[in-house]
C-alpha cells in the first residue's frame, strides 16, 4: 500500500502542491486528473522523491525512497529527447540497470525479461529500431515495456495516453487490467476527460490541492470541474461527452 | 611517401602525433555525452575556465594540469549552481561562467607575470608537447576509457532519461559528478595539443559527425574516435608543413569531416537522403 502524507512541493518559493494526502491499495488502478500546471507531474515526481518536497511517502510502511526497485516510472513524453541515439531494445534494457549492478552486462535473465516485455507491448519485431524512428504510440509502448521489465509493484505513469493510436490504447488498457489483477498498484496521470475515465477504479482530481478522491462517477461532476478549472473553464467543458482537458 | 615519414625523424613530432592520436580517441568519447545531453557548450565553458587555474598553478609552482583541473571543475559547479538557484537557463549560465573565468584567467596571467606562453595555451603547439605530456595524456585516456566502459549502462540511462534513472535508484548526483570530472580531465589532457580555445572542437565535431552516421551511442563514440584520430593526424601534419598552430589545423580538418558527414551520410545526408528519397527508398529501413 502506498501512503502519501501531507506532501507539499514548492519551486523557488512558489507552491506547486499543498499538503497532499492519499493512499493507494494493491490492485488499484487510479487516475490522476487536473488542468495543465495542476501539479500532476510534480506529484508523481514528489512521490518518487525527485522533487524538493516535504511530507512522507511510505510504501508498505517503509519510506519509498529506500525501496526504489519496487516502483517504476514512465516519464511524460515531452521530457524525453527522442533523437537520442538508442534502440528500442536498449531503452527497455535500462530497466535492468539497477538490478544488474555496476559493471555487469545483461545476462540471460535480463534478456528474457526485456524480450518478454517487448513482446507484451507488441514491439519485439522493432527491437533494433532507433527510438526516434517510431510513432508516438510505439514510443509510449516502449516505455511501458521498460516499466514492465522492471517487475515493480507500484507503477507511476505520466500521461501515457497522450498522443497515441487506438492500438496502443487498447494494449495499454489491457496491460493495466492485467497488472491490477496481479495486485500491482497503478497511478496514471491523464488529460482526458469523459467516459474514458470510467476505466479507473478511482479518480484523484488535482489542482495544487487534492480537490476530489472518489469513484469516477462521483468525481466527474460539473461542480468538481468548476472547482478544478475555476472561472477560466474552456467552453468545451460544458459538453461532458466530448470533454477533454487539453492545453 | 617521404613526406609522410620525414616528420617522424623528429622527437617533437613523434610526441605530437602520439598525443594527437590519444586525444583523438578520448575527446569524441567524452564529447558524445555532452552532445546527447544537449550540453555541447559545457566543453567550451570548462576549456576557457581552466585558465585561472593555469595561472595560479604556474605562480605557485604546482603541476599545471592540477590547477587546470580544479579550476575547470569549479566552473561546472558554478554553472550548475547559477542554473539551479534561479530561473536563468543553462545556456545563459554557461555564457556567464565561461566569459568570467576566461577574463579572470587572462587577468591573473598578466598580473602574476606568468611566463606561460599564452598563444601555446590557447591554440596548441606541436613543439611544446613533451614526453611527460604524452604519458599524462596516455594515462588520462586509458583511465577514462576504462571508466566509460565499466559504467556504460549507467551513463546511457542517466544521459537518456535522468529522472527515470534517478527514480530507479541510480545515484544521479554521483554519476553527474563523474561525468563532469571526465569532461574536465579530457579537456585538460587535450589542452596542450589543440589549446583551450579549440579543444571543444575535438570533443564535439567528430561526435557530431558520427551522430549523423549512426543511431547508437557506442557507435557514435567509436566512429567519433576514428574521425578524431584521423583529423588529429592530418592536422598535425598540416601544422608541421604549413607552420600553423596545431589547434586550428586540427579544428579545420574536423570541420571538413563534419561537412562530409552532413552532406553524404547514407541515412541523413543533405545530398544523399534527398537522392534516396527521389529513388523512392525508405531511408528509415
Ligand atoms: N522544475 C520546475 N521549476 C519551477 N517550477 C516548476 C517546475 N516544474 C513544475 N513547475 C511548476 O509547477 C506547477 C505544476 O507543474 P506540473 O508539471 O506538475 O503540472 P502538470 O499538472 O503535470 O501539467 P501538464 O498537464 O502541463 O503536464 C506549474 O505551475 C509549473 O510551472
Ligand atoms: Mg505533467
Amino acid at each position: 500500500m502506498l501512503e502519501v502524507e501531507n506532501l507539499s512541493v514548492s519551486y523557488r518559493g512558489i507552491s506547486a502542491l499543498e499538503a497532499i494526502s492519499l493512499s493507494l491499495m494493491p490492485g488499484e488502478l487510479v487516475g490522476l486528473i487536473g488542468p495543465n500546471g495542476a501539479g500532476k507531474s510534480t506529484l508523481i515526481k514528489a512521490i518518487l522523491g525527485l522533487a524538493p518536497c516535504q511530507g512522507q511517502v511510505l510504501f508498505n510502511g517503509i519510506p519509498l525512497r529506500r525501496q526504489r526497485r519496487r516502483v517504476t516510472y514512465v516519464p511524460q513524453r515531452s521530457q524525453i529527447d527522442w533523437d537520442y541515439p538508442v534502440t528500442v531494445w536498449n531503452v527497455v534494457m535500462m530497466a535492468q540497470t539497477k538490478s544488474l549492478g555496476w559493471g555487469r552486462r545483461p545476462g540471460n535473465e535480463a534478456k528474457r525479461l526485456t524480450s518478454a516485455a517487448l513482446d507484451r507491448v507488441d514491439m519485439l519485431t522493432l527491437k533494433d529500431r532507433p527510438i526516434g524512428q517510431l510513432s508516438g504510440g510505439q514510443q509510449q509502448r516502449v516505455f511501458l515495456a521498460r516499466a514492465l521489465a522492471q517487475q515493480a509493484e507500484l507503477f507511476l505513469l505520466d500521461e501515457p495516453f497522450t498522443g497515441i493510436d487506438k492500438k496502443t490504447e487498447a494494449i495499454m488498457v489491457d496491460i493495466f487490467a492485467e497488472l491490477s489483477a496481479q495486485q500491482k498498484t497503478l497511478l496514471v496521470c491523464s488529460h482526458e476527460w469523459g467516459d474514458n475515465l470510467n476505466r479507473y477504479d478511482r479518480l484523484l482530481l488535482l489542482n495544487r490541492k487534492l480537490l476530489a478522491d472518489d469513484r469516477p462517477q462521483a468525481v466527474m461532476t460539473m461542480d468538481n470541474i468548476q472547482r478544478a478549472f475555476g472561472s477560466n473553464m474552456p467552453s468545451r467543458f460544458t459538453q461532458p461527452r466530448t470533454m477533454r482537458l487539453v492545453s | 611517401m617521404d613526406w609522410l615519414l620525414d616528420p617522424l625523424n623528429y622527437d617533437f613530432m613523434r610526441q605530437a602525433l602520439m598525443a594527437g592520436v590519444l586525444i583523438g580517441v578520448l575527446c569524441p568519447v567524452v564529447g558524445t555525452f555532452l552532445i546527447v545531453q544537449q550540453m555541447a557548450l559545457l566543453g567550451d565553458v570548462v576549456a576557457h575556465a581552466v585558465l585561472p587555474g593555469l595561472a595560479i598553478a604556474n605562480f605557485l609552482q604546482i603541476p599545471l594540469l592540477l590547477g587546470a583541473f580544479i579550476s575547470g571543475m569549479i566552473s561546472t559547479f558554478v554553472t550548475t549552481w547559477i542554473q539551479t538557484q534561479s530561473k536563468v537557463k543553462i545556456d545563459t549560465a554557461m555564457a556567464i561562467t565561461f566569459s568570467s573565468f576566461f577574463a579572470l584567467g587572462i587577468t591573473l596571467l598578466t598580473t602574476l607575470k606568468s611566463r606561460l606562453d599564452l598563444e601555446e595555451l590557447l591554440f596548441g603547439d606541436i613543439l611544446g608537447i613533451t614526453v611527460a605530456d604524452v604519458w599524462q595524456v596516455g594515462l588520462i585516456t586509458v583511465a577514462i576509457l576504462i571508466a566509460v566502459k565499466f559504467f556504460y549502462k549507467e551513463l546511457l540511462f542517466f544521459t537518456f532519461d535522468r529522472l527515470g534513472a534517478e527514480a530507479s535508484g541510480l545515484p544521479v548526483n554521483a554519476i553527474n559528478l563523474g561525468l563532469m570530472t571526465v569532461i574536465t580531465l579530457a579537456i585538460v589532457a587535450g589542452m596542450k595539443t589543440v589549446g583551450v580555445i579549440l579543444v571543444m572542437a575535438l570533443m564535439i565535431s567528430p561526435a557530431a559527425a558520427a551522430s549523423l552516421l549512426t543511431t547508437e551511442l557506442h557507435w557514435m563514440m567509436m566512429i567519433g574516435s576514428g574521425l578524431g584520430v584521423l583529423s588529429s593526424l592530418i592536422g598535425m601534419y598540416m601544422s608541421y608543413f604549413l607552420n600553423i598552430p596545431s589547434g586550428p589545423a586540427i579544428t579545420l580538418t574536423l570541420f571538413v569531416c563534419f561537412l562530409l558527414a552532413l552532406l553524404f551520410s547514407p541515412s541523413q545526408g543533405v545530398l544523399t537522403s534527398h537522392f534516396s528519397m527521389a529513388k523512392g527508398q525508405n531511408s528509415l529501413d
